[in-house]
């Protein structure tokens, strides 16, 4: 199909121009790893646009699309549509956008399909921010943090996009992070299983936009989810689980003190921060 | 109907093409973005995989049988140090990339 020039171990080519140390070019590995060569791809503008390609060369062994900001959960269940009506039941369709793309510019489209019960699988990349346009912020963004729109911090809460989807009552729903990777590939194969629209919501770390060095990945991501800022978990059924709980939630700061974006609150606000997620955290679980 | 664009996919070979498509895999040289560069101390590697597996351009591969167990494509390796930060017996350095081989 594609004419190989350099060729790689997997889907995606080796030589992306992802920032050294990005969150997300693990996450599309590992998806598309996952999911296999059977799936169709769509990506809005961002981040993801550059696994895409430019002009006539891609970065992707499989067939796809580059749609627009605010309706790549409609290409989707437009391509699965078109395929049910071809008699394709096996391919997998992936909607792969940020958070941006997500829970702000394509939240409507996103809703439809969920309302539809189009057998889609839509992955979220959350590296709480617009990145790619210049770290302007979203409404994904949290508590606290800088950006080029919010450079005191942002002085509200994030969106919770999992809820949003267990209000429409899907199938299947979970968050991931790259702290866990075994974990994530767990959740894209149920994903690929469920029968029905499957949204699976990904903290990414961001190294440019969260102003950290670049090494710091895994380890930032790991500390998100130790102190209760990034909660792990799947809605499967109606029914909560959670699939990694901290033995004890560690002071915000450890994941606060890492990262540029926070370097300007001052000891009250780390506290509100703090504050913040941790009564999240409590009234996550006594929701279960 | 609007005109299709003429793009030198249509003149494919192999298929005909409409559209502005993408036809080439294709990757770039990011290994000309590295500063630094990790240096394995094969003594100490217990050959587990971690690096392998959290390497986001996934140009880590580790033979299990080999002495120099961990090898990297440096045409591709933008020298991010995850694999250094991971290791779990902390036997990848990061070096300066002009400095000694």
């Amino acid at each position: 199909m594609y004419k190989i020039y350099k060729d790689s171990k997997g889907l995606v080519a080796h030589g992306v121009s992802a920032c050294a140390g990005c969150g997300l070019e693990l996450i599309i590995r590992n998806v598309l790893d996952v999911l296999g060569e059977d799936t169709i791809i769509v990506i809005p503008p961002g981040c993801s646009a550059l696994f895409s390609g430019f002009g006539k060369e891609t970065a992707l062994k499989i067939a796809g699309i580059q749609g627009n900001l605010e309706n790549t959960a409609a290409y989707a269940a437009g391509i699965k549509a078109g395929l049910q009506i071809q008699g394709n039941e096996h391919t997998t369709v992936l909607a792969f956008a940020g958070d941006g793309a997500t829970v702000d510019i394509g939240i409507q489209a996103l809703s439809g399909v969920m309302e539809r019960r189009d057998k889609i699988v839509y992955v979220c990349y959350d590296n709480e921010a617009y990145m790619n346009t210049g770290i302007q912020g979203s409404s994904s963004t949290p508590l606290g943090a800088n950006t080029t729109t919010t450079p005191t911090g942002k002085n509200t809460s994030r969106k919770d996009l999992i809820k949003i989807a267990e209000a429409h009552d899907i199938p299947y729903a979970a968050t991931a992070s790259v702290a866990n990777l075994v974990d994530l590939r767990k959740k894209v194969q149920k994903a690929k299983d469920t029968d029905g629209p499957a949204l699976l919501h990904i903290h990414t770390p961001c190294p440019t936009g969260w102003g950290f060095d670049t090494a710091k990945s895994i380890e930032i991501s790991k500390e998100a989810v130790n102190t209760g800022a990034w909660i792990l978990y799947e809605y499967e059924a109606g029914v909560r689980k959670i699939s990694y709980k901290p033995k004890e939630l560690r002071p915000i700061s450890n994941y606060l003190k890492l990262q540029g974006r926070f370097k300007h609150l001052k000891e009250n606000e780390i506290v509100e921060v703090q504050d913040e997620i941790v009564s999240r955290f409590h009234k996550f679980m006594s929701e279960l | 109907m609007q005109k299709q664009q003429e793009t030198p996919t249509n003149m494919l070979e192999n298929s005909k093409v409409l559209g502005p498509v993408a036809t080439i895999f294709d990757s770039i040289h990011t290994g000309s973005w590295r500063l630094e560069r990790p240096k394995v101390n094969f003594e100490a590697c217990i050959k587990c995989g971690i690096c392998e597996k959290n390497c986001p351009p996934n140009i880590i591969t580790v033979h299990k049988d080999r002495v120099e167990s961990v090898e990297i494509d440096w045409y591709y390796c933008k020298g991010c140090g995850i694999c250094a930060n991971e290791c779990p017996k902390k036997c990848i350095a990061m070096v300066d990339e002009r400095g000694e081989l």
